[in-house]
């Protein structure tokens, strides 16, 4: 508690603390996990793929799933007439930290069934791609792009895998992962560096510049929209 | 070289005289070739049709949209990762500060994972405050977009009428929460505080109000031949394609897909309250319109029937380990000071695991994704932002359309970049 007093931005220099209870495992839902009618039948179907189930907040079932075998067993949840899970609410990622593997976290919810699943492929740190669900629901496509800015993982087959709440050059990694600390790797002073040095060249991706047209501009205007950037 | 005749008709001027006749002949020759070459502009950050800092590359022909590409981060403030190094009570003010234009939906859908994931059950008079909160921010957030959606067409009238009645709660708000925007009213277990006294009259007075100026607004608008020639069949999206893409709220139901929260996964007993669910059917701009019109008129009635049911009791669950105690009681209890101290210091640890809970926000699904390890502070606290997902499909929606019609389509998504960036 001391040593904390003495430089109050010791814990955002150190990264969040985590409880000891972390090997603390959810309570045993007693064989409650395959009430859920789609995970029973993932399990028939994929017995090899699913990896475990669990029953998490009382009623919320999650499934963990071989993260190679992620688009075979979303793909049936999704065009399975008895499961249907047309609506793919969310994709985000979890980084419990201390060298455990990240999480890719599917929500999926079928509007005929009325029903929700928790779908969860776990990347160890040194493999961290899947591939992309966005030939399932084109809903993926920023969605995924969101956990490649913020967590690093690429997905394969992914048609615009840019980042895109960071800018693109931005170059002290991925925010959300639990070894990045809370005021950036980077000192204030360089942060700010950067930032008045960006080139304003950034500011567009490669694909809207030749797009653009931007070699039929007239000459007086090229360099103020590509170099100079006051225009950008 | 061909070349293009107009003939103006115009009223007469009376001051050019009365053998004026307007000039009529060849304007501009015009290239046969210039439509060869795709143009790019940028709208935006900082441009007000795009209700917020939200830039647009588009690559044009003529003033046809070929591609949208959005570009959003301008407003990024990383609230996930400055969750990770709070407890569970001090991430309230950071909920109302993503979706500022319906700030009380936020914190209670907040409030309410983390009780679902703690397993605790609020009082029935919170649940209905709640839901008064919840349903007044859901007409707090249509007006305005609303108003900014009727002014980016060109309609002045019902954003000021919109406004006039957006103070209203505004003042509510202040009332209630001491702010008017950053409102930070729950807390785990319970609210801030309990309704002042009077609140309800004046939430009553409002509700009396309100519905007359929806009714001028919809004389204004529904039936206005300029909006509908601007809205309808602008920015259309099949149900298949809406479900595919991740729409949610509204939006969705302006493609006729009936799917609401509130009635599809029920909290807070909404499945005991009378309302309906609005359903458009071409999934334009003026089906969204529409449905938000109605949806407005729906939560007028929830609300009536939440303040008849407004029960008395407590509003915070009656357990130290959860709720503050009395302030009074702080001072003269030994106990009372105890919990008080050692509920701000270490606060709440919550079971380990992890919880999504869903609440129909005014955009669309708000999830709240907690992962706890048992401590007092969330290992990843995630939202499920309506608007980030929404405002995805602009690329498809506004393909061929007009740049006019980009903005229009733009404004009837009803975006929020507080949240689209978090």
């Amino acid at each position: 508690m001391s040593d904390q007093q003495k430089n109050p931005f010791e814990i955002v220099e150190r990264g969040p603390a985590f409880s000891d209870r972390l090997e603390v495992a959810p309570p045993p839902a007693g064989g409650a996990e395959d009430a859920h009618p789609s995970v029973a039948a993932l399990r028939e179907r994929f017995p090899d793929a699913v990896r475990r189930a669990e029953v998490s907040a009382g009623d919320q079932h999650v499934v963990y799933v071989d993260p190679d075998a992620n688009l075979e067993v979303l793909g049936f949840l999704k065009t399975d007439d008895a499961h249907h899970y047309d609506l793919l609410v969310d994709v985000t990622a979890v980084d419990y930290g201390g060298g455990l593997p990240l999480q890719v976290v599917y929500q999926l919810w079928s509007i005929p069934h009325r029903r929700a699943l928790r779908v969860k492929c776990e990347l160890p740190l040194e493999r961290l791609h899947i591939r992309s669900v966005t030939g399932l629901w084109n809903s993926a496509n920023w969605l995924e792009r969101e956990v490649f800015d913020l967590f690093g993982i690429t997905f394969e087959g992914h048609p615009d895998l840019r980042r895109i709440l960071m800018p693109e050059n931005y170059a002290e990694g991925h925010p959300l992962r639990k070894d990045f600390p809370l005021r950036g790797r980077f000192s204030r002073a360089e942060q700010t560096r950067r930032a008045l040095s960006q080139d304003p060249k950034d500011y567009y991706i490669p694909e809207e510049l030749e797009v653009g047209g931007a070699p039929s501009l007239p000459e007086a205007l090229r360099p103020r929209t590509l170099e100079d950037g006051s225009e950008g | 070289m061909a070349t293009k005749t107009v003939e103006f008709q115009v009223t007469r001027n009376p001051e050019a005289g009365m053998d004026f006749r307007p000039a009529a002949g060849p304007i501009a020759p015009v290239e046969p070739d210039l439509d060869s070459e795709h143009m790019l502009i940028n709208i935006g950050p900082q441009h007000p049709a795009t209700h917020g800092v939200l830039r647009l590359v588009c690559e044009l022909d003529g003033e046809t949209v070929v591609r949208v590409i959005p570009h959003i981060g301008y407003l990024h403030s990383s609230f996930e990762k400055l969750g990770e190094y709070r407890h569970w009570n001090q991430i309230v003010p950071l909920t109302d500060r993503m979706d500022y234009l319906a700030p009380l939906i936020y914190n209670c859908a907040f409030a309410m994972a983390v009780e679902k994931l703690m397993g605790i059950e609020v009082t029935e008079r919170c649940k209905v405050v709640r839901v008064i909160c919840m349903e007044m921010d859901r007409i707090f957030s249509h007006l305005l977009w609303l108003g900014t959606t009727a002014i980016d067409i060109g309609a002045f009238t019902p954003f000021l009428y919109a406004f006039q009645q957006r103070e209203k709660i505004y003042r509510l708000h202040e009332a209630y929460t001491g702010a008017r925007i950053t409102t930070s009213a729950t807390r785990i277990g319970g609210m801030m505080a309990d309704l002042p006294e009077g609140w309800t009259d004046g939430l009553k007075a409002f509700l009396d109000d309100f519905p007359k100026t929806l009714d001028e607004i919809d004389r204004l608008l529904t039936t206005n031949a300029i909006h509908i020639g601007r809205t309808q069949g602008v920015g259309a999206i099949s149900a298949e394609d809406a479900v595919n893409y991740g729409f949610t709220g509204p939006n969705l139901r302006a493609s006729g897909v009936p799917y609401d929260v509130r009635k599809d996964r029920p909290y807070y007993d909404y499945e005991t309250y009378d309302f309906e669910v609005p359903i458009g059917e071409h999934g334009d701009c003026y089906d969204r319109y529409l449905v938000r019109m109605e949806e407005m008129r729906q939560s007028v009635r929830i609300l009536r029937q939440a303040l008849e049911r407004l029960p008395d009791g407590p509003i915070n669950v009656e357990d130290p380990h959860i709720s503050l105690p009395d302030k009074t009681d702080c001072m003269s209890d030994m106990e009372s000071m105890i919990h008080h101290f050692k509920l701000i210091t270490d606060g709440i640890p919550a079971p380990p695991g992890d919880c999504y809970f869903p609440v129909e926000g005014s955009k669309g699904e708000l999830g709240m994704y907690l992962v706890s390890d048992g401590g007092p502070k969330p290992v990843r606290w995630r939202v499920r932002p309506p608007s980030f997902v929404n405002l995805s499909v602009i690329p498809k929606l506004a393909e061929g359309h007009m740049v006019s019609d980009l903005i229009v389509i733009n404004a009837s998504l009803d975006i929020v970049l507080g949240e689209i960036d978090r």
